[in-house]
């Protein structure tokens, strides 16, 4: 990443991380829910959540907008403004609850332990100050040094991030950056204080294919030399196929699917995660036609009865009493597959996907 | 050519045999002003720069490509929003490049555009009955007196209830709001729509349903496309054919299948193998990946001869000094690299 010698190719092969290693949490939600209060009703944005990531571990939470991911992830950072919004619930992050830290807290915990990455690097980076000068108040903030230490720092980061000419850089703005430059620039300006969690919100969306495929690469390349835990928020099904161990799949501020990630793109068992599968045309073999969900995701303001999805559910009917339409169900976690737990009443998913769905995919 | 035209009732006038339409060298330079001290002299911003495309009626084509490659331009150059600076736009054999508004009149009718953004693309205080009864009105479609049910049926043709044509834009979600806007390219009952990026503010499962409906659209009413898009899969869902663009250019061009298997420029290269790969889980196995390294240059200072060659792999001193043609190197597929090949090994990788 950092040999940037225009013309050279370089030719990466990405292999699959071993899902086996077990480690104890470091990030860990408990029963979250975040609820604000509006003119027009109380928007229930999350809803008992529960999740964990141990170290070196990447979870990707994938859902559409309004479903919560990004809302249950700033709660993380403690980002919400309390006066607005309602969180019970329990958030630990290496140990320390986030869910009701004070303010002073909080102000050392971000950017230290936790830090984020967003989605526009353009709004994201003050106009104002040149990029070092973010790097460096971001480091300054947490560690005590001289302005001349936290500079070397920003161009010790900048190179670190793959910016070719970084003591030149440290003293451009960001407008003088390129797309893909200043969404690198900012994860300099995130890792800066070796944070062990990491949370990146859509951070290659707004990102063209090639660079996507670069910043892709330096996630996971700086995850292995931090060892932090990163939890990476996208709607891109390919972007977790290739980058996340285990996923978290969310509809309506629940989490309707969780497990390994090749368990549950390879075999999931919940049928928001087939209509999402059956959306996404294919690059290879030939153009099946797309088998969309139909409708569109509910207001948070009055979340359906029973099981949320059940108003888009095409299986509905395969299970007896109005029990998705009346009753919630849990998220259970699946005897027969370690790890992975979905929320359906359905009996016999498995047999619904291998001879249903999987036809259908191409 | 003119001479050989023929006046239709509609007022456009056609060349018999003639493609539906051309691109025949198009340039579209923007002027624009140096920084510091070079402020007073003028520079040129060569968004698009020589682009030669033909789209058959009914066909769709794909044009694919990043940020800046010109794609939006282009299609803002087929609508005539913007008068091109060089070269021919040639609708149904007439160039169209440089009529004036009056004269233009009846191609906008047969020439739409969708829009990417929903939201900014429709009045915000406007009924969605307005909306897409002034196309009617603009064009003449239809008598005063049928407006409203020409409006209900199109709202019907595109999935929205017939009974909201008095409901305002902030009332309908994103998905609903892309499906007015091509209610309201239907309107004019166009001959070739240009979609701009149509799916790609829209979520996952809201994007395979306007897929669905364009895809419908095309087979019944036999529309022509020109669909710009970034996102490859898409393009492949959709076109039959696609061209690859960068920076203002048309680099590869071809059937969507030759495309897509066997891509001969290095860039189209590139770009299919950074795609991620959703078959990684499935036991396909990871393929091997071209990471390009640094940015596009700047339109406004492109490098000389092939402009890829700052980022290439295979760039010698030949890719300095001349510009390579786009010429045809497989059926169908034309490609412009001096060292232009099928890749050894298929870029993406087969499901089994």
């Amino acid at each position: 990443m950092s040999d940037q010698t225009p013309g050279a190719p370089t030719t990466v092969t990405r292999v699959p991380r071993d899902p086996s290693a077990n480690e104890e949490a470091y990030l860990e939600v408990n029963d979250l829910q975040v609820q604000f209060p509006t003119a027009d009703g109380l928007v229930r944005a999350v809803q008992g959540l529960s999740y964990s990531v141990p170290l070196r571990r990447t979870l990707a939470i994938v859902g559409e907008s309004g479903s919560g991911k990004s809302v249950s992830s700033m709660a993380v950072l403690g980002l919400h403004d309390r006066k607005v919004a309602r969180i019970t619930g329990s958030i630990k992050v290496g140990g320390r609850e986030v869910v009701n830290m004070s303010d002073k807290d909080l102000e050392g915990f971000r950017g230290g332990d936790a830090a984020m990455i967003f989605q526009d690097p353009q709004s994201s980076l003050h106009p104002y100050f040149t990029v070092g000068n973010q790097i460096m108040e971001s480091y300054r903030a947490h560690n005590n040094v001289s302005k001349r230490a936290a500079k070397e720092r920003a161009v010790d980061m900048l190179g670190r991030v793959g910016i070719p000419n970084p003591r030149r850089r440290v003293d451009q703005y960001p407008h003088e950056f390129s797309g893909g430059m200043r969404q690198r620039a900012m994860i300099a300006m995130a890792l800066v204080n070796d944070p062990k969690l990491l949370i990146a919100d859509e951070p290659t969306t707004a990102l063209d294919v090639t660079v996507q495929a670069q910043i892709l690469d330096l996630i996971a390349d700086l995850q292995r030399d931090f060892g932090s835990a990163v939890v990476f928020i996208t709607h891109d099904l390919g972007v977790v196929a290739e980058i996340a161990d285990d996923i978290l799949v969310m509809y309506a501020g629940t989490a309707v699917e969780h497990g390994p990630v090749n368990k549950i793109l390879g075999q999931p068992l919940h049928p928001y995660a087939w209509g999402l599968l059956e959306s996404i045309p294919a690059l290879t073999g030939d153009p099946q036609p797309l088998h969309p969900i139909p409708g569109s995701p509910p207001s948070l303001l009055a979340v359906p009865s029973g099981c949320p999805f059940h108003p888009r559910c095409e299986f509905k009917d395969r299970v007896p009493d109005d029990w998705c339409t009346t009753l919630r169900p849990d998220l259970i976690p699946r005897t027969a597959d370690l790890g992975r737990s979905s929320r359906c009443h359905l009996k016999d998913p498995d047999r619904i996907f291998e001879t249903e769905i999987l036809p259908r995919l191409p | 050519m003119t001479e050989t035209t023929t006046p239709a009732k509609s007022g456009v006038r056609t060349v018999p045999g003639a493609p539906l339409l051309e691109l025949d060298g198009v340039k579209m330079h923007f002027k624009t002003k140096g920084e510091g001290f070079l402020a007073r002299r003028t520079q040129w911003v060569q968004a698009v720069d020589g682009v030669d495309l033909t789209v058959g009626a009914g066909e769709t084509i794909g044009l694919v490509g990043e940020s800046g490659c010109g794609k939006s331009t282009t299609a803002r150059l087929i609508t005539r929003l913007l008068e091109p600076t060089a070269g021919e736009i040639r609708y149904q054999g007439v160039d169209i490049a440089h009529m004036s508004e009056r004269q233009l009149r009846p191609y906008r009718r047969e020439i739409q555009l969708i829009f990417q953004d929903p939201y900014s693309s429709l009045n915000p205080r406007h009924t969605v009955g307005t909306i897409v009864g002034t196309a009617l009105r603009t064009h003449g479609m239809v008598a005063k007196s049928g407006e409203l049910s020409r409006v209900q049926e199109l709202l019907e043709v595109v999935g929205l209830n017939p009974e909201h044509y008095n409901r305002y834009p902030h009332e309908f979600s994103g998905g609903q709001r892309q499906r007015i806007g091509i209610a309201r390219a239907l309107a004019a009952r166009p001959k070739i729509i240009v979609a701009d990026e149509p799916v790609s503010a829209l979520d996952v499962s809201i994007q395979a349903q306007v897929m669905n409906l364009l895809e419908s659209l095309r087979s019944e009413l036999g529309i022509a496309f020109v669909f710009i898009a970034h996102d490859l899969g898409v393009v492949r869902h959709f076109c039959d054919r696609v061209a690859v663009m960068y920076l203002g250019r048309v680099v590869e061009e071809g059937p969507r299948d030759a495309l897509y298997q066997k891509p001969q420029h290095p860039y189209t290269q590139a770009l299919l193998s950074a795609v991620p790969d959703i078959g990684v889980v499935r036991g396909v196995p990871p393929k091997n990946r071209i990471r390009l390294v640094g940015d596009v240059p700047s339109p406004v200072d492109p490098p000389s001869g092939c402009r890829f060659r700052t980022r290439c792999w295979k760039a010698q001193d030949i890719c300095a000094t001349e510009d390579p043609a786009l010429i045809e190197r497989a059926p169908a597929q034309r490609v412009a690299c001096h060292f232009a090949e099928p890749p050894a090994e298929s870029i993406l990788a087969e499901t089994a």
